[in-house]
């Protein structure tokens, strides 16, 4: 049977899932730049459990961190970038295990 | 929470599916593009969790600004051919890592199912926040009020990006490398 609200932690678990999603990418894939992208997924994880949390507890304090996450998420993904844009000059690749001049 | 399940679980699955694609697809344009869809599926859960300035914002920025940023990276690097990029790394880790996450998944969820509220209630009933003008409104009124300095500090904080990002990618002239001046990287 259909109820017509949805509980809080059927919301929270939705996020936690997309969070170790985004986790699973980040210890699977090799690519930066896909790297990069899991680790917004895990962001945008962290923030609905941040909205979620302040819809149930009545304090608009959660969307406003949610606002400053999303303000460092920007931050973060240009200077990842740059980073990305320097390596793959140095190095031609975007390729994590081809990472390896302290090794050699 | 009074909320839609048709519509919460139809943009749930909808941004677990996304979430996976951007996982496991191996071209990184597909993957970026299903990062953008998933963002939009984001957007609409936070629209019914009455957050409807963050609702906007997630559009503006992350399917705005930033996944241009990734699609722009993407086709200066041209590096989206197809890399199987699973493949060196040993398929025992890959499964320890999903069991990993799993594991971590179920911990979290029943963590959320078994303390389903803690915390002090705050008095930003929706009552109020009608009120006030609406959840914009609120948002602004407690931004330049209470959380003035992390607001200040968010502007400092992006100009030291946009700096660093600047200094990071800009290309170092190699005057002894003739063959290096020409190319476009």
């Amino acid at each position: 049977m259909m109820t017509s609200t949805v509980e809080p932690w059927v919301v929270l678990t939705f996020s936690a899932a997309i969070f170790f999603i985004g986790l699973f990418g980040v210890l699977v894939r090799r690519n930066v730049l896909v790297i990069l992208m899991c680790v917004e997924l895990m962001l945008n994880a962290v923030n609905l459990t941040f909205v979620t949390f302040s819809k149930q507890l009545h304090d608009l304090g959660g969307q406003l961190s949610v606002f400053f996450i999303i303000t460092v998420a920007a931050a973060e993904s240009a200077v990842g970038l740059g980073l990305v844009i320097s390596m793959f000059r140095t190095l031609r690749t975007v390729d994590t295990d081809d990472i390896r001049l302290l090794k050699e | 929470m009074e909320i839609s399940p048709f519509f919460f679980f139809l943009f749930a699955g909808l941004a677990i599916v996304f979430a996976l694609m951007v996982v496991l697809l191996k071209n990184p344009v597909s993957s970026a593009f299903s990062l953008v869809l998933m963002f939009f599926s984001f957007a609409g859960i936070y629209a019914m969790l009455d957050a409807h300035l963050i609702a906007a914002l997630q559009i503006l920025v992350y399917a705005g600004a930033i996944m241009v940023l990734f699609v722009f990276v993407i086709m200066l690097l041209n590096a989206d051919v197809p890399t199987l990029d699973f493949g060196k790394r040993g398929t025992l880790l890959r499964w320890l890592s999903a069991a990993a996450t799993l594991s971590g998944l179920v911990i979290f969820s029943k963590a959320f199912v078994t303390n389903s509220v803690f915390g002090l209630e705050g008095t930003h009933t929706s009552e109020k926040i009608a009120q006030v003008g609406g959840n914009t409104q609120a948002i602004s009124q407690l931004m330049f009020s209470d959380y003035m300095l992390p607001f200040e500090l968010t502007s400092v904080l992006l100009l030291a990006a946009i700096v660093s990002a600047v200094t990071i990618a800009k290309r170092k002239r190699d005057h002894n490398d003739p063959n290096n001046q020409g190319s476009a990287l």
